[in-house]
């Protein structure tokens, strides 16, 4: 059922008055503050900022995680606090608008007030109008744009590419990108992009002499203000994703080479710098205390929807940390108040794009509409429906995960069955239609292959140990930025507070401890080996819900949790 | 990028006689390296023997030592290591993996003068640290930096 804010609030008049019982949590109030997208101009120059909108250009829904545990300095710390003990860190209000857009707190009944987010076409009306306000503004993207969708994939990123241009993205930084393979991102950046989109990234270089493959940054002029934004791609990008794509590029964090481009900026007369950053928010935050001179580091890639930015000291000065979540769902607007060559104030605001709030801006829906043409008969192919609420984003198995895993298990013959923790993928409420473009948005890359191979208790230890390191290790450098891979079949314990190869006990298969010696059969997807072949994941997900035609009550198979009853990123 | 540069060092490196040579089967690799060959400091298994033989048990940490490598290995089978050491007098530089078998990968000699530098690829089978003995005079100094090895996937 969805209904407009008007049913909504006439409902919930009708219940008020009857004197029926509502808890403080079901009664929402369903009110938006009337100035809700008016931002009273500030400063001089001014960026909006959206990251990682995985090519959704229609509204969809998508819930904030409910686990994001952050261990070592990160306990406590944005971005890894959820529910209640968000909305007290940041002063939103239970039950509003904020606190829906930034937790997951309540999500069905309140998706289901508010509506569905993002979408290009209110995306763009929301950027016309700031526009309006702010002349010379400029529109930076974090990246992840070209994938994420069946369109995306099946035109190569084109539908994405067309989309940037006419939001006026101003420039970008990549990430998956570069699984349409490096001769695709070539021909986009050199001849699609040409004269209008900046795709900047100082740290890819090429692996034989360290040559800059892409410009490390641009220079721009706001309204008489010197301006430099320099690209961070997601530095583990040939580690996270297949190498292959990219073979000849490296990549990496590289403060040093950040520093130089920074201070060599600075000489040519920028008075503000940015990093337009795809390296997730806890890389942010450490690499903004290393490196000096940045006024703002607008970030992405951890999908973390962080309404203030973040002061962070180092030896030189301070710089602001941004990340602006996911799925285009929010969009940043920063005011800077830049005088006699310096950033003097600044304000920011996320704020959440509600598509009943905005108008379509006419010109990017018939975009969207010329572009999904070809393909509307596969996309809106009804699979399945849902009784129970599906959704990914958390540090463990979401119940759209738990489909996936159950799929590969049914589908593949497998005893257990690994799915990536990728960030993406949106939400159905109950009561959705699972369409075969709901499928791709969880599924959707360039390496779609599953498989089927024997693993022994051993290897299958590494793996989650592997995994769980790239997640849980305190020094940001050496994470990954994806949460733990979803698991099938296959029950274990987790301590996220421990070192390598000692957070992960008591595998239990069917209610049997897992052998180390004895192989068994798993299932998975998304190998990063070359020349990889199975059926693509959408196709056999899509097979398993044909057959079952209604998901029921889901419950995803979560570890069971060491030393994390008290940790802030966690609320059931 | 220069890709004629490029172009140009591939043709120059296949029409070069060092590698002419290895090609046919004249040299083999070891025999390319320096002459004075520490054989037994690569083969070496284990990190206190491997530090015994290099006679560098006692090095002193340093940190004049400046080691650039990646936090995360994009590729185990061949990781850049850059060594710079401002030390005074440094007349050689060997960079010791602790979890291989083997761990000596890299020793460099270097002549009076030379700048403490040196910049090469290094094999590593997992995530261990990667230990730089410098020398000079008749002193051992060291420093060290951990590299992850991970299978990688499941990233963003």
């Amino acid at each position: 059922m969805s209904m407009t804010r008007r049913e909504f609030l006439e409902v919930m008049a009708v219940a008020a008055a009857s004197g029926m019982a509502l808890n403080s949590r079901q009664a929402l109030a369903g009110e938006v503050p009337k100035n809700f997208y008016e931002l009273p101009k500030f400063g001089n120059v001014s960026f909006m900022h959206f990251t990682d909108c995985h090519a959704q250009l229609l509204p969809v829904y998508f819930r904030e995680p409910n686990v994001n545990i952050g261990v070592g300095g990160a306990y406590g710390k944005a971005p890894h606090l959820v529910g209640d003990h968000f909305l007290k860190a940041y002063g939103i209000k239970p039950g509003s608008i904020d606190a829906h857009a930034f937790t997951q707190l309540d999500f069905v009944a309140a998706a289901k007030t508010y509506g569905k987010v993002g979408g290009f076409a209110h995306l763009a009306t929301l950027i016309k109008n700031i526009r309006a306000q702010r002349p010379g503004s400029l529109l930076l993207d974090s990246g992840d744009t070209w994938q994420g969708s069946g369109t995306a994939y099946w035109t190569n990123g084109a539908d994405m590419v067309g989309a940037q241009k006419m939001l006026g993205v101003n420039v970008m930084a990549p990430h998956w990108e570069f699984t349409l393979g490096a001769e695709r991102v070539k021909e986009i950046v050199e001849k699609d992009f040409k004269g209008s989109v900046d795709f900047v990234a100082q740290n890819v270089k090429t692996a034989d002499f360290g040559d800059q493959v892409f410009k490390p940054y641009v220079i721009k002029n706001v309204n008489g203000v010197p301006v430099a934004i320099i690209g961070q791609a997601f530095p583990y990008t040939p580690v996270a994703n297949p190498r292959h794509f990219t073979p000849d590029w490296t990549f990496g964090i590289q403060d040093d080479s950040l520093q130089k481009f920074v201070d060599e900026a600075r000489g040519k007369g920028a008075k503000v710098v940015v990093v337009l950053s795809h390296n997730g928010m806890d890389v942010d935050l450490k690499m903004a205390t290393r490196v000096t001179g940045v006024d703002v580091i607008f970030g992405g890639h951890t999908h973390d929807a962080i309404p203030q930015a973040i002061p962070v000291k180092n030896s030189k000065g301070t710089t602001l940390v941004t990340n602006a979540g996911s799925n285009g769902k929010f969009l940043g607007v920063m005011d800077l108040d830049v005088k006699n060559g310096k950033v003097v104030g600044y304000k920011y605001r996320l704020l959440p794009v509600f598509s009943n709030l905005i108008e379509a801006d006419k010109p990017m829906a018939d975009y969207i509409k010329k572009v999904r043409a070809p393909f509307e008969t596969k996309l809106n192919e009804k699979l399945a429906v849902t009784e129970d609420f599906l959704y990914r984003r958390g540090n463990f198995n979401g119940t759209f995960d738990q489909v996936i895993v159950d799929a590969l298990i049914e589908v593949k013959g497998a005893d257990m069955a690994f799915s990536p923790g990728f960030r993406w993928g949106t939400s159905l409420i109950p009561g959705d239609t699972i369409t075969m473009e709901r499928v791709l948005d969880q599924t959707c890359i360039t390496y779609p292959a599953t498989t089927l191979n024997e693993m022994t208790g051993q290897q299958i230890k590494e793996v989650l140990e592997d995994v769980g390191d790239n997640l849980f290790n305190p020094d940001p450098y050496y994470q990954q930025g994806g949460d733990m891979v979803r698991v099938g079949g296959l029950q274990y314990t987790i301590n996220p507070n421990e070192k390598v190869s000692r957070r992960v006990s008591n595998m239990v298969l069917r209610g049997k401890a897992v052998d180390p010696n004895k192989k068994y059969l798993v299932a998975g997807w998304a190998s990063v080996q070359e020349n990889v072949t199975g059926t693509p994941i959408w196709d056999v997900v899509a097979e398993y819900l044909k057959n079952v035609k209604v998901i029921k009550k889901v419950k995803p198979n979560q570890p069971k949790l060491i030393g994390m009853s008290k940790n802030p990123g966690m609320q059931e | 990028m220069n890709t004629k540069r490029r172009t140009f060092l591939k043709g120059a490196g296949a029409a070069g006689t060092v590698a002419v040579a290895v090609a046919a089967g004249l040299l083999k690799p070891t025999e390319v390296l320096a002459a004075e060959w520490n054989k037994a400091a690569f083969d070496a298994k284990g990190m206190p023997d491997a530090l015994k033989v290099l006679n560098a048990t006692g090095a002193a940490d340093s940190k004049d030592i400046t080691i650039k490598a990646p936090d995360i290995a994009e590729n185990g089978a061949v990781v850049p290591v850059e060594v710079t050491s401002k030390i005074a007098g440094t007349s050689s530089i060997a960079i010791l993996v602790e979890k291989n078998a083997a761990p000596l990968t890299a020793n460099f000699d270097l002549a009076n003068g030379a700048d403490g530098y040196v910049s090469t690829r290094i094999k590593m089978g997992q995530t261990s640290n990667v230990r730089v003995v410098v020398k000079a005079g008749a002193k051992s100094y060291t420093a060290v930096k951990e590299v992850k090895v991970t299978i990688g996937g499941c990233g963003g």
